[in-house]
């Protein structure tokens, strides 16, 4: 009954508002704890896991009808277009949030630390801080008082060294993953269950070991480099991007541990996977971003 | 087709609506969400409108009136805020949800209870937004721009409740564009061509775009906000090797395709009353498409003519200038089509038709100031002046206001089955029209004149038309509470409205029942036989 049946108008829901109440807790509990940041007694990180329990609870309450009434063959041809649909503009809303941020760093490298450092007609700036020259990274801030630049910059050591650097690893990780997942989906589309398995896991793992690789990054920017979220512009842009793309990798491959887990107890057939599909897009997504940046933050 | 989803339910789901609260709290509705969406407009409306009048109130007169500085801060920041993320962008996802899928043969939204979710995220965040009043520091007090350092170093503490409300705000917009734009690619009845849509789907495909385009764009600038102020980050900072303009260029970029979001979905409405009213097909429909979707990409290449006098180089300041002008052509192919559908038409002028000639006419003295705002060398001379306020006002009050009322008055039939009194809308029309005039177009002289805007205090020279403005504010905001009075006079003691309602509607929304059934559409209309292009 697919194709011919109408389209699957769900009747009146309660998951919807629920959710908007999950999302207000979660202005209400954010908000509070992150203006308490340093008090000694605040209450308001427990309204925000309340928000966290509501908002997953009812995603899981949510996916579960939506994967129970997919079952039951409700979905007609028509409305698994408009996941796609929805799926796809989504993503581009994704691509947008991230484009701000590399606009951010296009603009404080093309301009901002140029002008800071008098370059340019309205070089009048460099009045403020005469003694700051414009360079990238911007190891030293014009005010380093306040915004200790860092010692050390996370840019590629050149192509000798390459094994030392670890966004090599991490790129390595993340552009094999995205093929792994390819294989796994084409595997699942010949009806190869445990080849669709094994590569989702294999996928998983490599993008688990890019989140631990991007950890242990981190923590040598803080301990041994000088670099931190306060270390002025350079810190600014490097941890904001790197941090928003390791965050999305990390939803990604909750995404797709979810989905090895269905498929794992069965879930998917060969023409009928679309949750597996829109991961793996997601995925593809992340790794798309990635690359843009390594060349933007890392290398040149 | 039978459904048992979640045990609860009977044999079939396409029945009418639940009983009670739970209809509105719970629906999946697509007429439903658009009359919650409309309301809470309305609502909105009053709110906003109640701080314009404090603004005015504090303005009468010269010199320290009615309320602090601070508190005026907060309503200037609150009413720009509420006017553009609670009312105009809201009333027009309310007509999208009720009238997209009417007008291209679809059963509903693509997406429901997504549908349902976008809505009841706007209570929350406006919840919120208001509640910032009675927090400690007082609401956001730094403008609807809210440019760094104002909302970063020098902010209230309610800024990080503001900036997590925008980003849900921004979550329900994107939701919704979503919804908008899956809904009208994917849902069309087969026959229904691109280009035989109405031009409302269109101006709304066009608009969900943006939206997803820019909403996330929004959001980074918030949360370059919320890591400035309480994680050390130095992206507006000058002394970390960051600038306060960054924040202007980002916040442009979102706010200038968000200028046409607000005013897209106006074309729409006015082409269909136009054409209603006159008896004529739209003039030249292809080049109306084409115009909004010109206006459209411009809107990405324009936005830092805001920012004329912040300090760029003077090949930015002529590039946007010439961008900026170029919008010129697209929007004057429009006025100028609604002028040519007119012509020679056997012309009425009930109360959406006022509504809509005076939207032509007060919108393009907006446009006009809009092109004398986008040369930068005198923009340098009107720049933050009431000049601004005036030419904005004029693109917003009685061009996209005026779009909502006209649109409201002219689907209120078939949304409801009741006739509004056209007396009391005629009324209505004209003490609007003159206010609005009076309240808006002497800003022009003051704003020349050198007043600036933003600021609770002037010089005496500015006193003569402050005081008539402030006069014609307040009868506009009386008027629209005749608004309220003539709309629920129509839901609750209105006459019966037929199906077609108006003798030139075309479209596919008149060919349903007035008020239409619970359901519509459920099996698509063969356009190959009828009329489907409105």
């Amino acid at each position: 009954m697919s194709s011919e049946s109408s389209y699957y108008v769900p009747d009146s829901s309660k998951l919807p508002i629920f959710m908007a109440f999950g999302l207000l807790l979660f202005v209400l509990g954010a908000g509070g704890t992150i203006n308490d940041l340093g008090k000694e007694s605040s209450n308001s990180y427990l309204l925000l896991m309340a928000s966290f329990a509501v908002i997953w609870g009812v995603m899981f309450v949510w996916f579960s009808n939506v994967i129970s009434e997919n079952n039951q063959k409700l979905y007609s041809d028509q409305l698994n277009r408009s996941f796609v649909h929805g799926m796809a503009w989504f993503i581009f809303s994704e691509v947008m949030f991230f484009f701000a941020f590399f606009l951010a760093l296009g603009y404080v490298r093309l301009f901002a630390v140029p002008w800071l450092g008098g370059d340019g007609e309205k070089g009048i700036t460099n009045i403020l801080w005469p003694a700051f020259e414009s360079t990238w990274p911007v190891m030293e801030t014009p005010d380093n008082e306040n915004f200790p630049g860092a010692y050390k910059n996370m840019n590629i050591p050149g192509i000798t060294k390459l094994h030392t650097w670890l966004p090599f690893w991490n790129t390595l990780c993340l552009v094999t993953s995205s093929g792994t997942i390819a294989l796994a989906e084409s595997a699942l589309k010949k009806g190869n269950r445990t080849s669709f398995k094994s590569w989702m896991v294999v996928t998983i793992s490599l993008g688990f070991i890019f989140v631990f690789l991007q950890g242990l990054e981190y923590y040598e920017a803080y301990a041994h480099m000088g670099l931190t979220l306060g270390a002025g512009i350079y810190g600014t842009t490097f941890f904001l991007l790197t941090g928003f793309h390791g965050f999305h990798v990390c939803l990604g491959a909750i995404i797709l541990t979810i989905m090895t887990i269905r498929g794992f107890n069965g879930a998917f057939s060969e023409h009928d996977h679309f949750g597996l599909a829109a991961g793996s897009w997601y995925w593809h997504f992340v790794d798309v971003v990635w690359i843009l940046l390594v060349l933007v933050v890392y290398v040149f | 087709m039978s459904a048992v989803i979640e045990g609860h339910h009977d044999d079939h789901h396409h029945h009418g609506p639940a009983k009670g609260i739970s209809r509105w709290l719970f629906t999946t509705n697509h007429k439903d969400i658009g009359s919650l969406y409309l309301w809470f407009s309305f609502i909105m409306l009053f709110i906003g409108g109640a701080m314009a009048m404090v603004i005015r109130a504090e303005l009468f007169e010269p010199g320290s009136q009615i309320v602090s500085p601070e508190f005026y801060n907060q309503m200037v920041t609150n009413h720009g805020l509420i006017m553009v993320f609670g009312v105009i962008m809201p009333a027009f996802v309310g007509f999208a949800n009720w009238l997209v899928p009417m007008q291209i043969g679809a059963p509903d939204m693509a997406l429901p209870r997504l549908n349902n979710l976008s809505f009841w995220i706007l209570p929350a965040a406006f919840g919120v937004l208001i509640a910032t009043f009675f927090m400690e520091g007082g609401a956001p007090n730094f403008g609807w721009t809210f440019y760094a350092p104002l909302s970063t170093e020098y902010a209230p503490p309610t800024v990080t409740y503001f900036i997590f409300a925008v980003h849900i705000m921004g979550a329900s917009s994107i939701m919704g564009s979503i919804n908008v734009i899956t809904t009208i690619l994917n849902m069309r009845a087969p026959g229904m061509t691109l280009m035989k849509m109405p031009l409302f789907v269109w101006t709304w495909l066009i608009t969900a775009y943006l939206l997803i385009a820019v909403m996330p764009v929004l959001a980074g600038a918030v949360t370059m906000m919320l890591m400035d102020i309480h994680f050390g980050t130095s992206f507006f900072k000058a002394g970390g090797g960051g600038d306060p303009v960054l924040f202007q260029h980002v916040f442009w970029f979102f706010g200038h395709p968000e200028v046409y979001i607000m005013i897209l979905p106006a074309f729409g409405i006015v082409s269909h009353i136009i054409e209603t009213f006159s008896r004529k097909p739209i003039f030249g429909y292809e080049s109306m498409v084409y115009a909004i979707a010109s206006i459209a990409l411009l809107s990405f290449v324009v936005w830092a003519h805001h920012m004329f006098t912040v300090g760029m180089p003077i090949a930015g300041e002529l590039f946007f200038m010439y961008s900026t002008m170029l919008i010129a052509i697209p929007t004057g192919v429009k006025v100028f089509n609604w002028l040519s559908t007119m012509f020679k038409g056997s012309l009425t002028f009930e109360t959406p038709m006022l509504f809509a000639i005076a939207f032509v006419a007060l919108f393009t003295i907006g446009g006009l100031s809009g092109i004398m705002l986008a040369i930068a060398p005198a923009d340098f001379q009107y720049h933050d002046t009431y000049f601004v306020v005036a030419h904005f006002h004029y693109v917003l009050v009685p061009g996209a206001l005026f779009s909502i009322i006209a649109g409201v008055y002219y689907w209120l039939p078939k949304w409801t089955g009741y006739m509004y009194d056209e007396f009391m809308g005629k009324t209505h029309f004209w003490l609007s029209f003159v206010s609005v005039n009076l309240t808006f177009f002497p800003m022009h002289f003051v704003g020349l004149a050198g007043m600036p805007r933003r600021i609770p205090d002037y010089a005496m020279q500015f006193a003569d038309y402050n005081m008539i403005v402030s006069v014609g504010a307040f009868l506009f905001g009386l008027s629209q509470l005749l608004f309220l009075y003539v709309v629920l006079k129509a839901i609750f003691y209105g006459k019966k409205a037929t199906g077609q309602v108006w003798e030139g509607a075309k479209g596919l929304e008149w060919t349903l029942d007035s008020p239409p059934a619970y359901h519509t559409f459920e099996t698509p209309p063969n356009l190959e036989s009828g009329e489907a292009k409105a």
